[in-house]
């Protein structure tokens, strides 16, 4: 029964969430935003990227810049999609206190409502792969990919980015105000320190083990292996490491991230309910 | 005996701790203050007391969104503290006066989604839609987009909302704000239905319209600034007046009048005036009508002319009045 009410909880969190993801415009729009948003936030870099290295899309980085920025995209989809959802829920929706008096695992219906977003998510990828591998050069080669290790790294990632995000979740439910974009913000600071666009050699000594200890480093570092294995070799940070030691890496990194998820999001509900902010509205 | 107390409150206080800004030490603010009550199974309880008198705060508490500073409270035998999840199972709310609800679903879309949440087979929530919409009279809006609905419409969707998932113990937070007349009177017969189909059902209603306790409910206890006044049958409450003899007074006093003179006569219990631009009612509670002849003599000396007296039976106004010393929306 317990198990019932859950996956139902989740599939109509996931179907709602998809519901307020696709239906704020007509199809068309969605379809052409859905498109354009990746593509100008990739060209963006690669135009810097061309004008610093005069057009040298050879050079492995590229491959490296280009890969870990597509897959970024994740990253504050997923985080936003679930931590946005209190805000939404509490502020917009007026509903968050007739979720919580049902018997819904909340953290399992914040990860549905987070799933929308990671389909947009995913068909921003897409876009943004298929342009560098259409248009740019990307050097993809669909036979050298690892496709086991591609999907396994792609699983474990989303789940440890929705574990941040429930973290987020929590953070928002007892910060009613001023929490509106939590999301975004952290994973524009995530940015700098997961070596999405550069290499971590390229931070302060003091600054490296911040991305070291993340474990969106790993992810992303898998992903780009997996895609681009022989290339990838020319990539700095991690090259005395295996594959199967990134993930050795990403799996511990993702469980204490998790454990610390788990933890302060129980915390902050409590502290929620304590102080009577589960329903409030700020009218921000 | 334990399985025969649906709702109890033990010694329940919740204290606010706020402050404008920053820079403000936190104050305290006592919303609910030593509040002791024990609902029986089946029972349909009425918790009156004006805005502000700590109602909603007892409803979130026991509907297990907000933590109580001290007590203890159970429903259905489960603290609402130690073991929220299993008070969920057995609980649904209602709040009147707000527009909640997924404005971009269909009423349909949102109240199946609120039926998945509560583990309810797909066919046995469309019948339970079907069927209470066509109660309240929302059957031919069920396609409707909610953001297309009225505030009153909206609110009889979340009455749906409310009832579908059948729960043992419901609580309806002034579920009549904010709707016309006509729709408060369907609404108020529908809940009188819903609780006669079955014995095992309890409500737990706050109002602050004093007909709809006394209409409604088996019991009713009074509250004010935090505090349970008094708890009993509404015909109970007022008989506690039946001793007293009670007056309506329309006055024309085109240049107000003095309330503390006719409050310190001999033999008022209590007064509460209401002023409206084309005239002024003073309801009195007198110890006999023998105290009358002195009130008349009072709106004589007053320069006031008596438009219309009449003694009535009490009310569950006129207990209020008595424990509170002002009309219910004047507090």
């Amino acid at each position: 029964m317990k198990n019932s009410i859950s996956l139902r909880s989740f599939l109509s969190a996931s179907w709602l969430g998809w519901k307020i993801e696709s239906n704020w415009t007509d199809p068309f729009l969605f379809a052409t935003y859905s498109i354009i948003k990746p593509l100008a936030s990739a060209s963006i870099l690669v135009l810097m990227y061309s004008i610093v290295t005069d057009q040298n899309f050879n050079n492995p980085m590229f491959a490296y810049l280009y890969l870990g920025n597509a897959f970024y995209q994740y990253v504050p989809a997923v985080l936003s999609g679930i931590s946005w959802t209190i805000i939404d829920d509490r502020e917009h929706y007026r509903t968050l206190k007739y979720i919580y008096i049902a018997p819904v695992n909340i953290p399992l219906y914040l990860f549905g409502r987070g799933v929308a977003k990671f389909i947009t998510g995913s068909f921003a990828v897409l876009i943004t792969l298929l342009a560098g591998f259409l248009f740019l050069k990307v050097p993809f080669d669909f036979q050298q990919t690892n496709w086991p290790l591609f999907f396994l790294s792609l699983i474990l990632g989303i789940l440890m980015l929705a574990l941040l995000g429930l973290l987020l979740a929590g953070i928002t439910l007892v910060t009613a105000r001023h929490s509106y974009y939590i999301g975004d913000v952290v994973a524009s600071g995530l940015f700098l320190f997961t070596g999405a666009i550069f290499p971590l050699e390229v931070l302060p000594v003091w600054l490296r083990p911040v991305g070291y200890a993340l474990p969106i480093t790993y992810w992303l570092e898998l992903l780009r292996r997996s895609l681009v294995g022989n290339i990838a070799k020319a990539f700095p940070t991690f090259t005395s490491m295996s594959n199967f030691d990134l993930i050795l890496v990403l799996l511990l990194t993702s469980l204490i991230a998790g454990l610390i998820a788990i933890f302060l999001f129980n915390k902050c509900n409590h502290s929620a309910r304590e102080r009577g902010l589960i329903d409030i509205s700020t009218n921000y | 005996m334990k399985n025969y107390v649906a709702i109890e409150a033990r010694n329940l206080g919740r204290i606010y701790k706020i402050r404008n800004n920053r820079k403000e030490k936190f104050k305290e603010l006592s919303a609910l203050e030593n509040v002791n009550l024990n609902i029986k199974k089946g029972e349909l309880f009425g918790l009156l007391g004006p805005n502000g008198a700590g109602k909603t705060t007892l409803i979130k508490i026991l509907t297990t969104l907000l933590s109580p500073t001290t007590g203890i409270a159970t429903v259905v035998g489960f603290d609402v503290e130690k073991s929220p999840e299993e008070v969920r199972k057995r609980i649904n709310m209602v709040s009147g006066g707000e527009t909640s609800g997924y404005g971009l679903l269909t009423v349909r879309e949102n109240l199946w989604m609120f039926a998945q949440f509560y583990g309810i087979d797909g066919k046995v929530a469309n019948d339970r839609i079907k069927k209470l919409s066509e109660i309240v009279g929302i059957s031919d809006r069920l396609n409707t987009k909610s953001s297309d609905l009225s505030t009153g419409l909206r609110q009889k969707m979340n009455i749906i909302r409310g009832f579908l998932t059948d729960p043992q113990v419901l609580f309806l937070d002034e579920p009549t704000l904010g709707l016309d007349v006509g729709a408060s009177r369907d609404v108020r017969t529908f809940i009188k239905g819903w609780m006669s189909d079955n014995g095992e059902r309890t409500l737990l209603l706050t109002t602050h319209y004093m007909v709809e306790a006394d209409e409604l409910c088996d019991r009713v206890a009074i509250i004010n600034q935090g505090k349970v006044l008094a708890c009993d049958t509404p015909s109970n409450l007022k008989r506690t007046l039946q001793k007293e003899a009670i007056f309506n007074i329309n006055l024309h006093a085109p240049s107000g009048l003095d309330m503390d003179k006719f409050k310190k006569i001999t033999g008022v219990k209590n007064c509460a005036l209401t002023q409206k631009p084309e005239n002024t009612t003073l309801d009195i509670i007198l110890e006999d009508d023998s105290v009358l002849s002195e009130i008349i003599a009072e709106t004589s000396r007053q320069t006031l002319r008596i438009l219309r007296l009449e003694k009535r039976e009490p009310s569950l106004e006129d207990v209020f009045i008595k424990l509170v010393g002002q009309k219910i929306e004047e507090v």
